[in-house]
């Protein structure tokens, strides 16, 4: 799938540039996409070496797995797969709720750490587990109560009122992560 | 709202380090331990983020988007919304950077139009999918991805069409 996808995007932008005379600014984004990329990682690392550190402290004295035994529970009925109090539990309930607060960037360490500890379980280390999809999902929908850098740009842009978007994200943000559930549910059930 | 998300993040890292202290770990050490992780992680990150942002920026930078969703304008300019919000709901999961930026341009006209206030709305409703799917399965040696990228992609079409009507209910 992803192949496909990583194919058709190339392809396309290619033949369409030349065609509507736009393909000198595609020769530019050849070179130019791995500084790009490059610029991305710097602004991750730092955030990332960080978090990791304090993830660490919070391993070493056990914190995880207290917070991965509290919020397991609602949790748990989403992952089956994971074996009872397994860190990576709480590892996916700090990125959740980290997330929720629109940190995002603070969000992804525990995420990496989270698909780690998912990996120590996984028998085929090529192909992604099904807790590592639902966990995905639930990632990738975006779970968000404040989303900071939308209202930061509604504030710049001189908005009457740059929160009344809160209420409407909310709700399609949450009927996106269930919908998504579900289907990841339904395909799992139909693949069995 | 915005008290709360500038203090919890300080609030956490108190923590961490004063609980971490009163189970007696070796803090430092610890901290020295993670960070190294850190880096190893955004080392093996590196080559997937390349690929994509490649592939991404040849796609957005021909313009394609724009000449597929010229012809359906008038149909939405009589609801009252800008066609430059399908561009916007495309590029959302393959692109934060390049869906803010649509955001941005929608916004700078008029940040209390339905077009806006759809627009903030379905950025909101969903995270940057392939980003994340590549980050985090990148991260750990994954190829084999299944049915993630269907399940994510599934959720952010139902996030913006659900974003549609509740715009809709809400402010119009």
């Amino acid at each position: 799938m992803i192949n496909i996808i990583w194919a058709i995007l190339i392809i396309i932008g290619i033949i369409y540039g030349a065609i509507s005379g736009n393909i000198a600014s595609i020769n530019n984004e050849i070179f130019t996409s791995g500084k790009t990329a490059l610029n991305m990682i710097l602004e991750i690392v730092p955030v990332l070496v960080v978090w990791m550190g304090l993830m660490k402290i919070a391993e070493d004295s056990n914190l995880l797995t207290k917070i991965s035994k509290i919020i397991s529970k609602p949790l748990r009925f989403l992952f089956p797969s994971i074996p009872k109090g397994h860190k990576s539990l709480g590892l996916i309930a700090s990125n959740i709720a980290i997330n929720m607060l629109g940190l995002g960037s603070a969000a992804t360490p525990f995420g990496l750490k989270a698909m780690e500890s998912l990996q120590e379980l996984n028998e085929k280390k090529d192909t992604a587990t099904d807790a590592m999809i639902t966990f995905l999902v639930i990632n990738t929908s975006g779970v968000t109560l404040i989303p900071t850098t939308i209202i930061s740009l509604r504030i710049l842009h001189h908005s009457q009122n740059p929160y009344i978007i809160i209420p409407s994200a909310i709700l399609a943000t949450t009927f996106a992560t269930i919908s998504g559930l579900i289907f990841d549910y339904c395909y799992r059930r139909r693949k069995k | 709202m915005k008290l709360i998300s500038i203090i919890t993040l300080p609030i956490i890292v108190l923590f961490i380090i004063i609980y971490g202290s009163i189970k007696k770990v070796d803090i430092y050490d610890s901290f020295v331990k993670g960070a190294k992780e850190g880096l190893v992680t955004s080392f093996n990150i590196f080559p997937y983020m390349i690929s994509m942002v490649f592939a991404i920026n040849i796609f957005t930078k021909s313009n394609f988007l724009n000449f597929i969703f010229k012809p359906i304008e008038p149909i939405l300019n009589n609801i009252n919304l800008s066609s430059s919000i399908f561009p916007l709901i495309f590029l959302r999961p393959i692109s934060g950077n390049g869906s803010l930026v649509i955001l941005n341009n929608i916004l700078a006209i008029n940040p209390d139009n339905l077009t806006s206030l759809l627009a903030s709305t379905i950025q909101g409703s969903t995270d940057t999918t392939i980003y994340i799917l590549t980050l985090y399965f990148g991260s750990v040696g994954i190829k084999k991805i299944r049915h993630a990228l269907k399940a994510g992609l599934f959720a952010d079409l139902m996030g913006a069409i659900f974003a549609f009507f509740i715009v809709y209910i809400l402010f119009s």
